[in-house]
């Protein structure tokens, strides 16, 4: 396959960035999207130029390392499927593929398509845990949980905090990701102890990150890699709602 | 009163403050609209129905402000989760394909704003006559304010018309995004109801906008006369 690629270049945080196009060549349609940047890039460096940076680590869609917005949609926008996962069987001999970084203020550009994305681990850190004592491992099953419940923290639980929903959402809205965490946890016996403030440090946190908010177009819930329904987002309002007039 | 105001400037209370306004602003034109339709069954019943309206005198102020309350807490809260939506995504994509979001969903602030430039207009023309002052001298037979004659007169003139017209279609679009999305900003969320709560939107923004659409059209016409 031949490729003309249009790639965000940007040297760092404070440098006004720019698109560059490359022409990449003799592409196998059986590569995965990151294996042909690897490729590129072997060219960029073969030539003495700067190669494209770019996030990624287990290339097997569970760590949540890998981004992009290939062609204006985050992970490309393939059902269920990270940009490590996406294969070039999926674009077409000759096509124009333009390939830009997550675009929020809350996750700033450190180099070409790398963004910083320690706003999500803040947010984590401000409620997305559950407190436990240290000690020998409980018993499996010790706590009874119905299945339905079981299954839907399972569902929640599948993010992989990736951010393709604030990526994806035309507000950049990170509502998606921090629902998924509130409602794993909310679903849980465990996660009881702190449900109330979990869900109030977790929103105040990811407002102060300056994330903006839904307003239910469910445009991240179709770019989500692993899926993640909106109903979610609902989940994480009654709890918020909950936690409000309890006062907790 | 310093917990609450945290809560609706947080992100979640301000779309859950733009619900419950929302719902008491959907009832006051579900409300608005019945009280049009008398339109329909003659002047007397349109006449008597207004003098009533005024004859509540200070319940009809606290109406009034309530509404003007509900009003303002709606305006500032899209206002405020507006601007914070724009500072969210500085650079815009170079390229932007959305795929599920509706042509009513991304201009439901543009539609807002409109529908609110509509109701100052709206105001000024059948309620406080600025736009036009003869309107206040229109009695009728009995000595009421002749409200169905001002509508004939308000509406015979196709400018005005075509305003309340297209300001209708903007209602109806702010509202089937609005409606639909106000379950979902206070948690209503089952799989057993999503597929009405998605069709209520689009439903009652086409019915209330004809409804409203019915009078206008009815005058130009020459059904109501």
């Amino acid at each position: 396959m031949d490729l003309t690629l249009r790639v965000w270049r940007q040297k760092d945080g404070q440098s006004t960035g720019r698109f560059e196009s490359y022409q990449v060549s003799g592409i196998i349609p059986d590569m995965s999207f990151l294996e042909m940047l690897d490729v590129t890039n072997e060219r960029l460096i073969m030539e003495g130029k700067d190669p494209i940076a770019f996030d990624h680590d287990c290339r097997e869609g569970i760590c949540g390392m890998c981004s992009l917005v290939i062609n204006g949609r985050a992970h490309g926008g393939f059902d269920g499927t990270t940009t490590c996962q996406l294969h070039m069987r999926k674009f077409n001999d000759g096509d124009t593929i333009t390939i830009e970084p997550w675009r929020a203020s809350a996750f700033p550009v450190i180099r070409d398509l790398v963004v910083d994305r320690t706003s999500f681990d803040r947010i984590i850190q401000a409620g997305g845990f559950i407190s436990a004592n240290t000690g020998g491992a409980p018993d499996g099953n010790a706590v009874p949980i119905p299945k339905p419940d079981a299954d839907a923290a399972m569902d929640a639980a599948a993010c992989i905090g990736c951010g393709a929903c604030a990526a994806s959402c035309p507000n950049g809205s990170a509502m998606l990701f921090v629902a998924a965490k509130v409602s794993h946890l909310a679903h849980l016996p465990q996660g009881m102890p702190e449900r109330g403030q979990r869900v109030l440090d977790m929103v105040a946190r990811m407002d102060e990150e300056g994330f903006g908010n839904c307003t239910n177009h469910a445009e991240c819930e179709a770019m989500c890699p692993k899926d993640i329904s909106i109903s979610h987002i609902a989940k994480m309002n009654r709890e918020f709602i909950r936690a409000t007039v309890r006062g907790d | 009163m310093g917990r609450f105001a945290k809560i609706l400037q947080s992100s979640i209370g301000a779309k859950v403050a733009m619900a419950v306004t929302g719902i008491l602003l959907v009832l006051f034109i579900i409300g608005h609209l019945l009280g049009n339709l008398l339109m329909f069954a003659g002047p007397e019943a349109t006449n008597a129905y207004a003098k009533g309206l005024k004859d509540l005198g200070a319940l009809l102020w606290v109406a009034r402000v309530g509404l003007l309350v509900v009003f303002l807490v709606h305006i500032s809260s899209a206002l405020r989760l507006w601007r914070m939506n724009k500072a969210a995504r500085p650079q815009a994509y170079a390229v932007s394909e959305s795929t599920m979001v509706t042509y009513a969903g991304r201009s439901i602030v543009m539609t807002g704003a409109l529908v609110l430039a509509f109701a100052a207009y709206h105001l000024l023309h059948f309620t406080l006559f600025a736009t036009n002052p003869e309107f206040a001298q229109l009695q009728d037979a009995q000595g009421r304010h002749d409200v169905y004659r001002m509508v004939i007169l308000g509406f015979r003139n196709t400018a005005v018309s075509g305003v309340y017209l297209v300001s209708m279609i903007l209602l109806g679009l702010h509202l089937s995004h609005g409606v639909t999305s106000l379950f979902q900003s206070l948690g209503i969320n089952n799989p057993t109801y999503n597929p009405i709560f998605k069709r209520l939107g689009p439903w009652s923004g086409v019915l209330l906008a004809l409804g409203f659409m019915s009078i206008p059209l009815a005058v130009l016409a020459g059904v109501l006369k």
